[in-house]
């Protein structure tokens, strides 16, 4: 006998950012194939960038992604710089570290308030949410707004920051300016650890994976702006030796590349693998908000991904206290950059994960190759992987239910399909 | 930014062709204003548009959308009275875009005393620079409206109840460029 074959399909997956879908076959009680697919138009940032002069990577690369332009703009600094032959080191570094961490309080705010929150509390949207969570959802919105004030005062402006230039920034803040952010950011730490305390009150299916985790690592810091690429497994490279170790294919069914690791298959970016990388070297507040919602040093379930962001979304409030505490106004803005023939690479982590940047530059400083590798792009066989167990663990709901629990599944990553070129939609199909 | 003075947002991404009409229909509609008015650009992130347009009284946002009607399709919506669709703004990268920003912001009483939204068609959406010929000439018309009569006919259009979405602009104003 034939087995009976049941599919199930998303095909205008909600709540990511971009656009894609998720296609699902299982026959008999077996998944034969899964597959996220990716139509959004393929985005030529790459091609786009050659023959332009080297300083215009960082504002040209911030375009491709209106929720994380500071990680396209600091990748496309370090990479330059590297081509270059500059180190940039505290105080601008500093400065840096915390531009990037206004980035994650917007990102991780929006996400876990306005796009994963309402999956575990029942709501196909966080408009129906905030009909009966109104404070919660006026809090998430709170949060976003210091984030981005933060930005507005180091980037210029709360989206696609304007400040940042290769060598570091156009003009540094004065302390007084930092402090005024300072008072908003007391509120925005203790308003964390109120979304630390919620989120670690929402239900979560049993789902433990054992997965290889992929994050930097820098002595003495939450890796955020530098550090070498490290896993659990391992792996200990610079950054310049990515390319030896990770390689992106590409697959029939998705705009998107795929990448995995030379020697293994899939790999997990993002906020649990940075956590369970670097959970020591959090702050103590951070720490112990975690093992205070149940989490312990290491995460292997991609639905708490939400706790694991609203510890991070409390790091980078504390972080950034700390960073403007210590703050003395640099006597230049930025390091003079001159060009020269040669590649240069970057990483550092985009709220969503490890993003890699890659130039060649000629000795006027034109752009002759880029390479730019997103956290999402990254993630997308891993994702797969998921959806193939979940769906296998799961046969017994109904599609509605399956359904919902495998978009849950996408979301637990925080897909940026813009920035992976493509994205989402769901069909599972059963027979 | 006084109350009185009207708000013009502009929406999109200046690399994403068409995406960038809002942005170049919200510079240009100030340019003819003849009156003071306050200019923001934004990616259309929605968060960032509820804190856009707080405190602002009147509040006339501009974007690109993908409705299916032919290109440089120009559709004027008072937000305050109908909802607007969220399918016009399905080329935005943003998951929580636009339409749920209304939305969202009419759940918690923090929509503008007026918000008129004007949708200008697009016609591509991928990476690039440069508008549509369309939708350069849509961009332009919006200009020649002016924004006193943008404003003032979406809360004339809406009487304070009867607006629908996706009302075009009164025959002979609707322009496909």
């Amino acid at each position: 006998m034939t087995p009976k074959t049941r599919t199930i399909k998303v095909s205008a997956l909600a709540r990511v950012e971009g656009e894609g879908a998720i296609y699902v076959k299982v026959q008999g009680d077996r998944v034969v194939d899964v597959r996220l697919n990716i139509y959004e138009p393929p985005r030529f940032f790459e091609a786009f960038l050659r023959g332009r002069r080297f300083t215009e990577a960082p504002d040209i690369t911030a375009r491709i992604c209106g929720i994380c332009p500071v990680a396209y703009q600091m990748s496309a600094c370090a990479a330059m710089e590297d081509a270059c032959g500059v180190a940039v080191d505290d105080p601008l570094q500093a400065l840096r570290r915390l531009l990037y961490c206004g980035e994650w309080i917007q990102s991780h705010a929006l996400h876990v308030y306005m796009l994963h929150a309402p999956d575990f509390l029942g709501y196909d949207s966080v408009i129906e949410m905030a009909r009966d969570h109104r404070q919660a959802v006026e809090r998430g919105l709170e949060l976003k707004q210091v984030g981005n004030e933060l930005m507005a005062i180091l980037g210029g402006r709360a989206v696609h920051p304007i400040n940042v230039r290769v060598g570091g920034f156009y003009r540094a803040p004065t302390r007084g300016e930092l402090a005024e952010v300072g008072e908003r950011l007391r509120w925005a730490r203790d308003a964390a650890l109120e979304t630390v305390r919620w989120v670690a009150g929402f239900e979560f299916p049993e789902f433990e994976q054992d997965y290889e985790f992929v994050a930097l690592r820098q002595p003495g810091e939450y890796a955020i702006d530098r550090g070498r690429i490290v896993s659990d497994r391992g792996l200990d490279i610079a950054v310049q030796a990515y390319g030896d170790h990770f390689v992106e294919e590409h697959l029939p069914h998705s705009n998107a590349l795929h990448s995995r690791l030379r020697a293994g298959g899939a790999y997990f970016v993002g906020p649990l693998a940075r956590y369970s990388l670097n959970f020591d070297a959090l702050s103590a507040l951070a720490q112990q908000a975690a093992r205070d919602a149940g989490l312990g040093p290491v995460c292997r379930n991609p639905f708490r991904s939400i706790i694991v962001r609203a510890v991070e979304l409390l790091y980078a409030c504390d972080e950034a206290l700390r960073l403007i505490g210590q703050y003395a106004r640099p006597d230049a803005p930025a390091h003079d950059v001159l060009p020269r023939a040669g590649t240069g690479h970057g990483a550092t982590e985009a709220p969503r994960g490890l993003i890699y940047h890659r130039y060649t530059v000629d000795r006027e400083g034109s752009i002759a190759e880029a390479k730019i590798v997103p956290p999402t792009s990254q993630n997308q066989g891993q994702i797969e992987a998921d959806l193939r167990r979940l769906v296998q663990a799961s046969l017994a709901l109904p599609d509605d239910q399956l359904t919902w629990r495998c978009e849950q599944a996408v979301r637990n990553y925080d897909p940026c399909i813009s920035c992976a070129t493509h994205f989402l939609r769901l069909h599972i199909e059963r027979g | 930014m006084g109350e009185a003075d009207p708000l013009v947002i502009g929406v999109g991404n200046a690399y994403g062709r068409d995406d960038a009409a809002g942005l170049s229909a919200a510079r240009r509609l100030c340019e003819e204003a003849g009156a003071p008015a306050v200019l923001r650009e934004v990616s259309g992130e929605g968060t960032a548009l509820i804190d856009a347009w707080a405190g602002a009284g009147t509040v006339v946002l501009i974007d690109a959308v993908s409705s299916g009607a032919p290109p440089g399709t120009i559709v004027c919506v008072d937000a305050r009275a109908a909802s607007v669709p969220a399918g016009w703004f399905r080329y935005s990268t943003h998951a929580f875009g636009v339409a749920e920003a209304i939305e969202l912001a009419r759940v918690l009483g923090r929509l503008p005393a007026r918000l008129i939204v004007v949708g200008i068609e697009g016609a591509r959406f991928d990476a690039g620079v440069g508008l549509s010929p369309e939708v350069a000439r849509a961009v332009e018309e919006v200009a020649r409206r002016g924004l006193g009569a943008i404003a003032t006919e979406g809360a004339a259009r809406s009487g304070g109840t009867e607006a629908a979405a996706g009302d075009r602009l009164r025959p002979g104003d609707t322009t496909t460029g």
